[in-house]
């Protein structure tokens, strides 16, 4: 990837349930700055990965290294204090709280102020609220969701909660942000929405994303470069063009080469 | 006298975080602490000593609503940890000799720690597994409060000297009224701003969804037990204050029944509502109070209506928990807001 420094260094994953393999010996690497994408069939461990990267699960072989710093056992909590953000495939807010307060919690790491300032709240603990309501704003102004800022979460429709999440990931100021299908059950108008949003958390934000999704146009789309698995291995890594080309590739999960397919 | 706006007219975020937003909210609720100070120069000594019970009840249920409402784990413990305040209080007056304004947040301190040792369970477990868990500490402490004679006086009891400044003591309802009212109010200032805060906001979201709540950073163990010792020292400054008031303690007032009270009160008031423990603690400290009076009104027409009713009291007021189960599952500071909603949009429905 022309030069740029290796952000998250995948190695030789082996994760299992009981007698069931959910990944068995995967390994990729993730470039600073890039967008990258993980696809597969249903059940081809697509999200297993994002959880053994995100710290819910811990493989039980393999080393996950971000940043230099290795994370393989470390809790989710740690992670998101280094810079590791996500969204997850079924919406997972706070549904009984304001947008707001979601956005809020996404700050939570670079809050200082702990139950003593903040029960008296006058000072301190009020400067840094609107500090960082204002950080927070920015992003509600970025996602466009003025509108709801007040709204509770649980009340709001499906394509918003997605927006939502999507924002308070964001919140958490991430170096690296994992996208578990951002596009699952929206219309095409809310899906090009998110692909904007994603270019630009990429492009101007300078996020590195890495993406599941099932959208193959969008994922054709705007990757950089993308890992295909199957049956918790892998079997294709590259540009969208030489995933596209190949022959274990097709035979998995793209089917027949129906250029309308893949073209959209 | 003022306009009320029909949009968000704010200009500063300062504004939009303001706790009472309009300047005719400000005015009733500064206007009602206010009078809560010159209240027991007007009102007749057995209505000073209900309102004293009511402001105890509000601050229990305060800190039963921190874990339990806010927090999502549900304390049966309430009434143990209310034991702990009183008693490690009354300890340190009558056998250190501590003024009752440092003995009273050490008890506080006191509680928070017995809170956290039965708290640790929260780790592993959750919702009715953590209540079942709870509920021992219940047990536990109940059976201390009668064998650790030495400290609680076994069943008899222990005296507990009244606050002093100088050599005014606070013995009397009127008296110890403004302690408690003040308590109170500073509880619910606490209260409130903690939940517009970094730790309150991380109690929520791990009520809410403990899953997200660790990906966003927050460690849910230390939370947990977090909210268990908040909650825990507010019960127990509650209990010391129940002790101020009676003068006289008993392993009996602190029983699973009061703990099933205070659960009671954050479940009709509302959970996760800092009103709604008010709301919950004027309603439960009144209904048996209400029904007494009803009584004795109806005793004057029918002279077998007291014993009948006060044989079905406890049938009664577990008819009204039920009849708010369904009817108001959210409480009733969530009936006040659709109260609230309606006459402010009338005649238009929304």
């Amino acid at each position: 990837m022309d030069g740029r420094p290796v952000q998250l260094q995948v190695d030789d994953i082996h994760l299992s349930f009981g007698g069931v393999n959910a990944l068995m010996g995967v390994g990729f690497q993730v470039y600073k700055g890039e967008i990258f994408s993980i696809i597969g069939p249903n059940g081809a461990g697509k999200t297993s990965m994002l959880n053994c990267i995100s710290g819910r699960y811990h493989p039980q072989r393999g080393r996950i290294v971000f940043e230099g710093r290795e994370i393989t056992n470390q809790p989710p909590a740690t992670r998101a204090e280094i810079g590791i953000s996500r969204t997850f495939q079924n919406i997972a807010l706070f549904k009984g709280m304001t947008v707001l307060d979601n956005l809020l919690i996404g700050r939570h790491i670079h809050l200082k102020t702990g139950f003593l300032k903040g029960g008296i709240y006058l000072g301190p603990c009020q400067r840094e609220e609107i500090e960082h309501r204002e950080f927070v704003e920015d992003i509600i102004d970025f996602l466009e969701i003025e509108h709801i800022r007040k709204k509770i979460v649980g009340t709001l429709a499906y394509g918003l909660q997605k927006r939502v999440e999507l924002a308070r990931a964001l919140a958490l100021d991430p170096k690296l942000i994992l996208l578990d299908e951002p596009m699952a059950g929206m219309n095409l108008e809310e899906t090009e929405d998110m692909v904007r949003y994603i270019l630009d958390i990429n492009q101007e934000r300078g996020i590195t994303v890495i993406l599941v999704e099932h959208d193959m146009g969008v994922v054709m789309d705007i990757s950089d470069r993308i890992v295909v698995l199957d049956f918790g291995q892998k079997i294709g890594e590259g540009t969208p063009d030489e995933v596209q080309k190949n022959p274990d590739v097709v035979r998995a999960y793209l089917g027949a080469e129906d250029e309308t397919f893949l073209g959209r | 006298m003022s306009v009320n706006h029909c949009g968000d007219f704010k200009q500063t975020y300062k504004d939009d975080m303001r706790v009472l937003q309009t300047r005719f909210i400000r005015f009733w609720v500064y206007g009602f602490v206010a009078f809560l100070y010159v209240f027991p120069l007007i009102a007749s000594t057995y209505v000073v000593s209900l309102t004293n019970m009511i402001g105890i009840a509000v601050i229990g249920a305060l800190g039963i609503n921190i874990v339990t409402g806010f927090t999502g784990q549900i304390s049966l413990g309430q009434g143990a940890f209310l034991g702990v305040g009183a008693f490690s209080c009354a300890f340190f007056m009558n056998e250190w000799g501590i003024p009752f304004w440092l003995a009273m947040p050490m008890a506080g301190l006191v509680t928070a720690a017995v809170g956290m040792i039965f708290g640790i369970p929260s780790l592993r477990l959750k919702g009715l597994y953590l209540a079942i868990a709870t509920l021992a500490a219940q047990f536990i402490l109940e059976y201390l409060f009668l064998h650790l004679e030495g400290i609680t006086g076994g069943s008899n009891g222990v005296m507990f000297p009244s606050p002093q400044v100088g050599d005014f003591a606070f013995d009397t309802d009127q008296s110890i009224y403004y302690v408690i009212i003040t308590v109170a109010v500073l509880t619910t200032i606490y209260t409130t701003n903690l939940f517009r805060s970094k730790d309150g906001r991380a109690f929520v979201a791990v009520r809410d969804h403990y899953l997200s709540a660790e990906i966003m950073g927050i460690h849910l163990f230390k939370y947990r037990l977090l909210s268990f010792a908040i909650s825990s020292f507010i019960v127990g400054i509650a209990g010391s204050l129940w002790g101020a008031y009676t003068q006289y303690i008993t392993p009996e007032h602190f029983t699973i029944a009061e703990s099933i009270n205070y659960l009671a009160m954050i479940i009709i008031g509302g959970m996760g509502s800092v009103l709604g423990s008010i709301y919950g603690a004027i309603f439960m400290t009144l209904v048996p109070n209400l029904l007494s009076y009803g009584t004795s009104v109806l005793a004057n027409v029918w002279a077998g209506a007291g014993d009948l009713i006060m044989s079905l009291k406890e049938g009664i007021f577990g008819l009204i928990v039920v009849l708010f189960l369904i009817f108001e599952p959210d409480g009733l500071a969530h009936r006040w807001k659709l109260i609230k909603a309606y006459w402010k949009l009338y005649p238009f429905s929304y």
